[in-house]
């Protein structure tokens, strides 16, 4: 057997498997969003109408949906870069050499992640009560007025980036953690020869050496946080006035509370356009300065 | 560290796993199961009133599944696309046009007309034609369920007013009194931004229909909803009512204990809660019928139905729990149990409801409740609703451009309807 049909023997029911349970069902998606799906024809399959790609116009049309837009890419912005310096902070913290009790640390910082969603989302619903939540009293102490997290428009998606990001850093902490671990301490010893003091250091060393950790860190960050949803759904329910609506919650709320399939899907292949430019426009950034893929 | 275990201990724990298997697998396969699905509190109470029925149908066992309201509807639709709906189902009236458009539901006048116990005149007219969807019947009602203004005695009588409010005017100046007296750290009325009720409550006092066109358009550009809306917000503007959502009180008991707001508007079941929650609040609180506009008095038909799905494979034996369920004696019980309020006018004879002096209003009002449009889009409008109140209260929308966005979100919503139903003849 030659090599190539060996390998294709092997690589065959993987790809089977994805085909049918990822290929088809994509398509089947993509074919849904072309038709008018709802709850009529969930009801009698024959009010069903093929109306190619009015469901995506109709979706760019719509308000909601430049406004779901518009938080999550504030989320975004905001909270992926967050997320990475509390990771790499958290790293670089685990990494020292004075730290003690290093396998405590490691697994209390990554205890978050393994969390349910919806448990913790109780417990920081009563942290960030207006009246009787820990964070305004603390706040209080420091004598900032009570602010109203979940209340105020303004507030609400800082609360969500809060939470999501408290949640998510132990993840990329334990990746950034294996990529501190990759570089040489001769080059820390050879710089503190030199005399650079430790940000020196840390520019001219560390960040270099983690560029490729980091770039992957920030792409499954960044294609991850586009899909907010867990966080509004379980502490805001979208509101205050929308505030914390993501673009997936309203695919969510087309799709599963109203049953507009077409629409639903048709958002959810937008959102895919956008994470996929997303990721090329930053995969192309990282390209330009200085980094291959 | 290799052991190898001996083929004996093998054999002896694949003979008790089969054992085990085996076990299990031996179930009745005698008898019918009824699948009954509960939406709240109902279903932890109803538990207690099957053991009788199981035991009058030998051979007939009843599982009850409890789901949250706030997971109820989705959980519904989701179950018909799947092909999971239960037998019997605790249905709100107000989704009752829904799923009969779905095709969902079974019709039910036969059962009614064969029936002994179920009589359609000892029902609330008005709550019964919320089950009557083009014509035909789909559930019957279970409990009933109307808003009403539940208030502190103790608080409105420091304010200067001896009996509730009867109408709106009166209500104005209640409210500005409590206001005046607690302070600006309390409130006079709670709305939680979150809930539709109160202002669907308020709308459908006034005299215009909610929707217009055989509900494919919306009619909230109304002189009768703008009425409502403004006075809605009105409350809020004034200071009387805070701009909160209840997730953002402790809790709706506690705070009423602490005087945080006198007046709430809200549905039978939280008789039972107030009385249970707050017991130390016994004899400084009430209820009375929403106060009305002009005379026109009047809420919301709400409750729960009994709903029989066309996928069940136990059509008969649903319908004898059903009935059960609807017998006089059954619902007597079920109001001491829950507080929920019976929808057979008969069982209001009873001296603990006869005499309840919190259940008086309830019975006042239910004469003259109105039903919601019966539309099976209507879930989605009245959640178009709360956030357009939303818009105005915390957004600063004003409310003639929010009133004309909402006319022309409702008639987008509805658009579908209009379509099919100017496609077939004579509709």
């Amino acid at each position: 057997m030659s090599t190539q049909r060996a390998a294709w023997t092997f690589v065959t029911p993987a790809l089977l498997v994805i085909g049918v349970f990822f290929g088809l069902p994509v398509l089947a998606a993509f074919v849904l969003s072309l038709t008018d799906f709802d709850l009529y024809a969930l009801a009698d399959l024959k009010n069903l109408r093929f109306i190619g790609l009015t469901n995506y116009f109709d979706v760019l049309n719509t308000p909601l949906f430049w406004k779901s837009l518009l938080n999550t890419t504030y989320f975004v912005v905001v909270g992926v870069p967050l997320s990475i310096g509390a990771s790499l902070g958290a790293a670089l913290l685990l990494n020292s050499p004075l730290a003690r009790c290093k396998g405590l640390f490691r697994t209390a910082l990554f205890a978050p992640v393994v969390t349910t969603v919806v448990a913790v989302a109780v417990i920081w619903k009563y942290l960030f009560h207006t009246r009787y939540g820990l964070i305004n009293y603390v706040l209080g102490h420091v004598g900032i007025a009570p602010i109203d997290w979940l209340g105020d428009v303004h507030y609400s998606m800082p609360a969500i980036i809060l939470f999501a990001v408290w949640k998510n850093f132990g993840y990329n902490m334990i990746i950034l953690l294996a990529g501190l671990q990759g570089v040489p301490q001769e080059l820390y010893e050879a710089a503190k020869i030199d005399g650079a003091s430790a940000w020196r250091a840390f520019r001219h060393i560390t960040l270099p050496s983690l560029r490729p950790v980091l770039l992957l860190v920030g792409i499954i960050t960044m294609a991850g946080y586009f899909q907010l949803f867990a966080e509004p759904y379980v502490m805001t329910l979208g509101n205050p006035l929308q505030s914390t609506y993501s673009v997936l919650y309203f695919m969510y709320e087309e799709g599963f509370t109203w049953w507009s399939l077409g629409r639903a899907s048709a958002i959810a292949f937008l959102l895919f356009a956008l994470i996929l430019v997303a990721t090329r426009a930053l995969l192309h950034v990282a390209r330009r300065s200085g980094e291959e893929t | 560290m290799v052991s190898r275990v001996p083929m004996r201990r093998i054999a002896r724990v694949l003979a008790l796993a089969l054992a085990f298997a085996a076990g299990g697998c031996s179930q009745d396969r005698s008898g019918t199961t009824i699948r009954f699905w509960t939406i709240g509190r109902e279903g932890e109470v109803v538990a207690q009133l099957l053991p009788e029925f199981e035991r009058a149908h030998p051979g007939v066992r009843v599982e009850v599944q409890q789901i949250p309201l706030t997971a109820a509807h989705e959980k519904l639709l989701t179950a018909f696309a799947g092909d999971a709906l239960p037998d019997l189902c605790q249905l709100g009236n107000t989704w009752v046009p829904e799923f009969a458009a779905l095709g969902a539901l079974e019709p039910l006048q036969p059962y009614v007309d064969a029936s002994r116990i179920v009589r359609s005149d000892d029902y609330f007219s008005g709550i019964w034609d919320t089950n009557v969807i083009d014509g035909m019947l789909y559930g019957v009602p279970w409990y009933v369920d109307t808003r009403l203004l539940f208030y502190r005695t103790d608080l409105l009588a420091r304010a200067g007013f001896d009996h509730a409010p009867r109408d709106w005017d009166e209500w104005r100046r209640a409210m500005a009194a409590i206001k005046a007296e607690r302070g600006k750290d309390n409130y006079a009325i709670f709305l939680p931004l979150n809930e539709f009720e109160p202002l669907l409550n308020l709308a459908l006092q006034q005299p215009e229909p909610l929707l217009r066109d055989n509900g494919t358009r919306g009619n909230f550009e109304s002189a009768g909803f703008r009425r409502a809306l403004a006075f809605y917000v009105e409350m809020f503007r004034n200071g009387w009512a805070p701009p909160m959502s209840n997730m953002q009180i402790s809790n709706v008991w506690d705070e009423f204990a602490r005087g945080f707001f006198s007046f709430y508007i809200t549905g039978p079941w939280n008789i039972g809660e107030f009385k249970r929650r707050v017991p130390q609040l016994e004899g400084k609180w009430s209820t009375a019928p929403l106060p009305g506009f002009e005379g026109h008095a009047g809420g919301a038909a709400g409750g729960s139905s009994f709903a029989i799905f066309r996928s069940s494979g136990n059509k008969q034996a649903a319908w004898e729990l059903a009935e059960y369920l609807s017998a006089v004696e059954q619902q007597r019980r079920f109001y001491q149990l829950t507080g929920d309020l019976p929808s057979r006018r008969s069982v209001w004879d009873f001296p603990e409801l006869a005499q309840d002096e919190y259940a008086r209003a309830f019975h006042e009002q239910l004469e003259h409740v109105v039903p919601t449009p019966k539309v099976p889009e209507w879930e989605r409008i009245a959640q178009e609703m709360r956030l357009m109140a939303e818009r105005v209260i915390r957004g600063g929308v004003p409310i003639d451009a929010a009133l004309r966005d909402f006319d022309a979100k409702t008639d987008d919503i509805l658009a579908k309807r209009r379509a099919l139903l100017s496609s077939k003849p004579g509709s």
